[in-house]
């Protein structure tokens, strides 16, 4: 990707990049970028505020700064103190900062309080063709608007805070080309997951990927948020879907989408950001959506996954001697054996939550598999919305019943179990099915053994008891 | 931030792929709210096991870690440097690094020298052979040395002069305060803004 100024035709990354360059970086240099919105939360921003006070700066522009409380959020009942006392101190030091230099802050009983990737786009805050980023790497999530949104280390943190620019290296770009329908029961996380399989953990490293075709033009907004919060799983920076009606009717009428005549010119713009015909990628890939089918996972990174028609993996078939290592060490771990059809593998909690999956259509389309049904004896169920306002919203709906009576815990907004930091964790040994992103040993408590599935594949599990399609369940009686 | 020129230490083999930052340091250690003091939380989940190459005493003082490929992926975490740097570790050695991972490096002077596997498993041989020896990385010459063995690494020019130079990001922006002026003037006003807030 080029950063200089041009008619040539240009990628959809390169257009946002280009409309935020401060200052062109010389001779090697990296080039300066304009931040359209920062995004905080409690866990790494702490030692950015730190670095502020010590140094005598302040926030350049809080007015492009927003902070919620996610990650350390008690889930079973949000207006309960913190019991665990580091994870209270994240919270209050959190609160303490940004009334000190300036921040809207949604805490924990606030209605808009909720994980920072879904409160971002809920609140209209995320629009096409911004720049956005946040100390956490699955700011990926914004790019399915269009815009160029990706995770930040804690001095990056500072840096914008400081002067509301970053100082980058121009990314390569990848296309990833998803052609074709996908079949029922299959879904975006599917996709992603199969995009993972086939390009690896470290495939997009160093890129943008841009996802366009058939198949992800016909997705919805949440579902194009769920494959771009995982393009960091393929190492990518960012992910981005250029933004089309789907898009704008999103945006439209939320809290701060534009209006009148802000509203007329902003999707004047917003209709030129697609990568033009002729635009050259770095790298292309190309998925057939007619062929996909319910994706899992069977170790301990997104990319060693398989269908769930499929067995365990035979660690000998893996490529080179790292991978083979990689896959015994995983099923080690994992504690399963080479040729096991998934579909046996019992697990003892189903996790549907995350910034990945927990939006008001993942609940939705859980909903409509488990009712009428109740879960599997001996399985915990999990469901965690991803903000107060999808929590509030589904409750409407009546979701939270029909999770209720099924055997589900229903509970409040965060992170959860996505990540062993708050209350919600797994036991050593312990096997889940979950909507989340990272499959890592312990992410989800030490000694957690964790399948990364769809929320219509969390649901099939959580009536079976085992790793099941929608399609191995008996109709409701 | 200190000036990097060269760096001699004992040189750890972390001989794994793919060592992800969950593993570098756990998430429960995120909850800290300070800048230092990570060098408990290093390897956490690791430095129980014995047999972990940080527990061996020829290793205990090492500030090279040689690894193996796809170091520090996963979260953007920058306690990740912070835990590697409290440690003592000055350079790490990898054929390949997660993108954040390196660029949170390099703005903590941390070393992050890329180099060919067969060569990190040259050194990992070298290492084997005689625990406990000490590496020599010279950032000005971009080259790793252990006893009779130099090989090259890859590191941008732009890290590499400000790790010699040892210079901090936001003053560097700073000094072109007036091209942010300028850029924030012409934004469009459909631009949406936090405050005040709506909800
Ligand atoms: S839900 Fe998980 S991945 Fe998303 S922000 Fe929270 S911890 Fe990170």
């Amino acid at each position: 990707m080029t950063s200089t100024q041009t008619t040539a035709p240009r990628t959809l990354a390169e257009k946002v990049w280009n409309d935020h360059l401060v200052r062109q970086g010389e001779a090697g240099r990296p080039d300066l970028i304009y931040i359209d919105l920062h995004l905080l939360h409690e866990v790494t921003s702490p030692q950015a505020f730190e670095g502020l006070r010590l140094a005598g700066r302040g926030l350049r522009r809080t007015d492009l700064t927003i902070a919620t409380e996610d990650h350390n959020t008690p889930t079973e009942n949000i207006f309960s103190t913190i019991a665990d006392e580091t994870s209270r101190k994240q919270i209050e030091t959190l609160r303490r900062n940004c009334e000190e230099f300036g921040v809207r802050l949604h805490s924990l009983g606030d209605a808009e309080q909720g994980i920072v990737h879904v409160v971002g786009p809920q609140l209209g805050l995320t629009q096409p063709g911004m720049t956005v980023v946040c100390g956490d790497s699955h700011t990926s999530t914004h790019g399915a608007f269009g815009a160029l949104a990706f995770g930040i280390g804690t001095s990056e943190v500072e840096h914008v805070m400081a002067t509301q620019t970053l100082s980058l290296a121009p990314f390569k770009t990848m296309a990833i080309n998803v052609e074709g329908t996908l079949k029922p029961g299959v879904s975006s996380k599917d996709i992603i997951l199969a995009v993972i399989a086939k390009i690896g953990t470290g495939g997009g490293q160093g890129h943008v990927l841009e996802y366009r075709g058939s198949a992800i033009r016909s997705l919805s907004m949440e579902a194009r948020m769920t494959i771009c919060n995982m393009s960091i799983e393929a190492g990518a920076r960012a992910g981005m879907i250029a933004p089309d009606r789907t898009t704008f009717d999103y945006v439209e009428g939320r809290p701060h989408a534009p209006q009148g005549e802000d509203w007329d010119a902003a999707v004047e713009y917003w209709k030129t950001l697609h990568t033009d015909e002729g635009a050259t990628f770095d790298r292309e890939v190309f998925i057939n959506a007619d062929e996909l089918e319910p994706f899992v996972t069977w170790g301990t990174n997104p990319g060693q996954g398989v269908p769930l028609s499929q067995a365990v993996p035979d660690p000998e078939d893996a490529g080179d001697d790292n991978a083979k290592d990689a896959a015994r060490r995983a099923l080690e771990y994992m504690g399963l054996e080479a040729g096991t059809p998934m579909k046996q593998i019992p697990v003892d909690t189903v996790f549907l939550g995350s910034c990945t999956n927990s939006r008001i259509e993942d609940l939705r389309a859980a909903a409509a598999i488990v009712k009428g049904r109740s879960k599997a004896e001996n399985v915990r169920v999990m469901v965690v919305p991803g903000s107060a306002k999808v929590r509030l919203q589904a409750e409407a709906e009546g979701l939270d019943k029909v999770f209720t009576d099924f055997g589900a815990d229903w509970r409040f907004a965060g992170c959860s179990m996505c990540l062993g930091m708050n209350p919600d964790q797994l036991a050593p040994g312990e096997r889940c099915a979950s909507t989340s992103n990272r499959n890592f040993e312990g992410r989800q408590g030490k000694g957690g053994r964790t399948h990364l599935v769809s929320p219509v594949v969390a649901a099939a599990t959580a009536v079976r008891g085992t790793l099941s399609a929608p399609s191995d369940l008996e109709p409701v009686a | 931030m200190e000036k990097f020129t060269t760096h001699r230490g004992v040189g750890a083999p972390l001989k794994q792929s793919n060592v992800d930052t969950d593993q570098i340091i756990p998430a429960v250690y995120l909850k800290r709210i300070t800048k230092t003091g990570f060098d408990d939380a290093l390897f956490a989940g690791w430095r129980k096991n014995p047999e972990f190459v940080l527990n061996q005493p020829e290793y205990r003082n090492a500030s090279v870690l040689v690894a193996g490929a796809d170091f520090g992926t996963g979260s953007s975490r920058e306690h990740a440097v912070w835990a590697l740097r409290d440690y003592g570790f000055k350079a790490v050695i990898s054929s390949r690094f997660a993108d954040i991972f390196r660029g949170n490096s390099g703005k903590q002077g941390l070393l992050a020298a890329q180099v060919d596997q067969s060569d990190v498993e040259l050194l990992w041989k070298l290492m084997e052979e005689q625990p406990g020896v000490e590496i020599q990385v010279n950032l000005e010459s971009r080259t790793v040395t252990c006893g009779p063995v130099t090989v090259p690494f890859q590191i941008d020019d732009y890290t590499r002069w400000r790790l010699m130079e040892g210079l901090d990001d936001i003053g560097l922006t700073l000094q072109h305060e007036a091209d942010i002026d300028a850029y924030e003037r012409t934004r469009p006003a459909f631009k949406p803004t936090t405050l005040p807030a709506r909800t």
